[in-house]
């Protein structure tokens, strides 16, 4: 039962979002605590090399990896994330999918910025149609 | 010594010889500066050489003139220069058929397409002048925002007469009308040189249909790049 007023713990299994580094913006999972500072990080499936990381320069997700022993090797820990699907339930969450829509906003090319403009006029073109229909009809 | 050593500056900043002394001393009158050496030069050595007999050698060393002694100076040579007058390096981001945003001048905010680059260093670019008005145009590199938006303009075989020479304005006569002649009903408007407009025709033709091919890209080309509320040129991304 989750009581008290942290919801989400620094444990073995926690899954984190490595903020700042080489790996910012890859999840990892946490494997051993070192002390109340830092962890030991390892993302065999997300390309983070095992490391000892200060827990300023991460942020605790949701998703924990259940009753993964504590220093486990990157091979056998591989092999948990994928039967737990961790890479793939982290993908699937809205906090990932707002990370993507930023990157790609900011990906823009000026020519993609053209495009859409023009789609989203279309689109508001069609919406607001319908919806001056529907307001005539009410009246 | 025949001539004691005498400190050049009286005091800092004073010379000891005045400017006229030192022009002699120096025979600067024989420091030719057009290559016209003074033809007096000659008859000057035929009078010293007269008594000759008579002077002993002190005589001769007290009175010699340095010019006789020493070799005078001659044109000042300037300095061989080490900078390399040529065209300036094509940024790598911009390749024949990128689109190219104008930032100043006449078409500025224009998206245009660039075709090549010309000795000068200038980039040659065209709108195309259907879509938007920009005709064949040189412009410097220094002045454009490469975007990343390639049209193929592989087929596209520019005129090597179009050149630099090209683009250089023909020599008018001096306009002498009167206000009538500019402003009147009848005044006439400079005619755009024909050859030019069927050059843009020509050059314009295959590019457009290649413009065709792509959604959306012909009418990215007859607007203009602007920024909006929030947008700051170093974080966009072209």
């Amino acid at each position: 039962m989750k009581s008290g007023s942290f919801q989400r713990l620094v444990e073995v299994g926690r899954v984190v979002l490595i903020n700042s580094g080489s790996d910012a913006g890859k999840i990892a999972t946490i494997v051993e605590i070192v002390d109340h500072r830092r962890a030991i990080v390892d993302g065999p499936t997300t390309n983070v090399k095992r490391q000892v990381v200060p827990l300023n320069n991460v942020v605790l997700t949701d998703i924990v990896v259940k009753s993964l022993p504590r220093a486990i090797g990157s091979k056998r820990l591989a092999v948990f994330l994928e039967k737990n699907q961790v890479v793939e339930a982290w993908q699937k969450s809205a906090w990932a999918k707002k990370i993507d829509a930023r990157q790609r906003r900011a990906n823009l090319s000026d020519f993609d910025r053209f495009k859409l403009m023009r789609l989203k006029k279309q689109q508001r073109n069609i919406v607001d149609r319908q919806v001056a229909l529907l307001k005539k009809e009410r009246a | 010594m025949a001539k004691s050593a005498h400190k050049n500056q009286l005091a800092p900043g004073i010379s000891r010889l005045s400017r006229s002394k030192v022009f002699s001393k120096r025979a600067a009158y024989k420091i030719v500066k057009d290559g016209k050496a003074k033809v007096a030069e000659t008859e000057k050595p035929k009078k010293a050489e007269a008594p000759v007999s008579e002077r002993s050698d002190l005589v001769k060393a007290l009175t010699a003139e340095s010019n006789s002694v020493y070799p005078v100076s001659t044109i000042p040579k300037s300095k061989a220069g080490r900078k390399a007058i040529r065209a300036p390096k094509l940024r790598q981001s911009i390749t024949p058929g990128t689109v190219l945003i104008l930032l100043a001048g006449r078409f500025r905010g224009k998206r245009v397409v660039f075709l090549k680059q010309l000795k000068s260093g200038l980039l040659l670019i065209t709108g195309p002048f259907k879509i938007n008005g920009v005709p064949l145009r040189r412009v410097n590199q220094a002045y454009v925002v490469a975007t990343s938006t390639k049209v193929d303009i592989s087929g596209v075989k520019i005129d090597a007469k179009v050149s630099d020479e090209y683009f250089k304005g023909e020599k008018e006569a001096k306009p002498k009308g009167d206000e009538e002649e500019f402003f009147g009903k009848d005044a006439k408007k400079k005619e755009h040189p024909a050859h030019k407009i069927a050059d843009q025709k020509v050059v314009d033709k295959e590019i457009v249909a290649a413009v065709a091919k792509v959604p959306f890209l012909a009418s990215y080309l007859a607007s203009s790049f602007s920024l909006s509320k929030g947008q700051a040129p170093h974080t966009l991304k072209f």
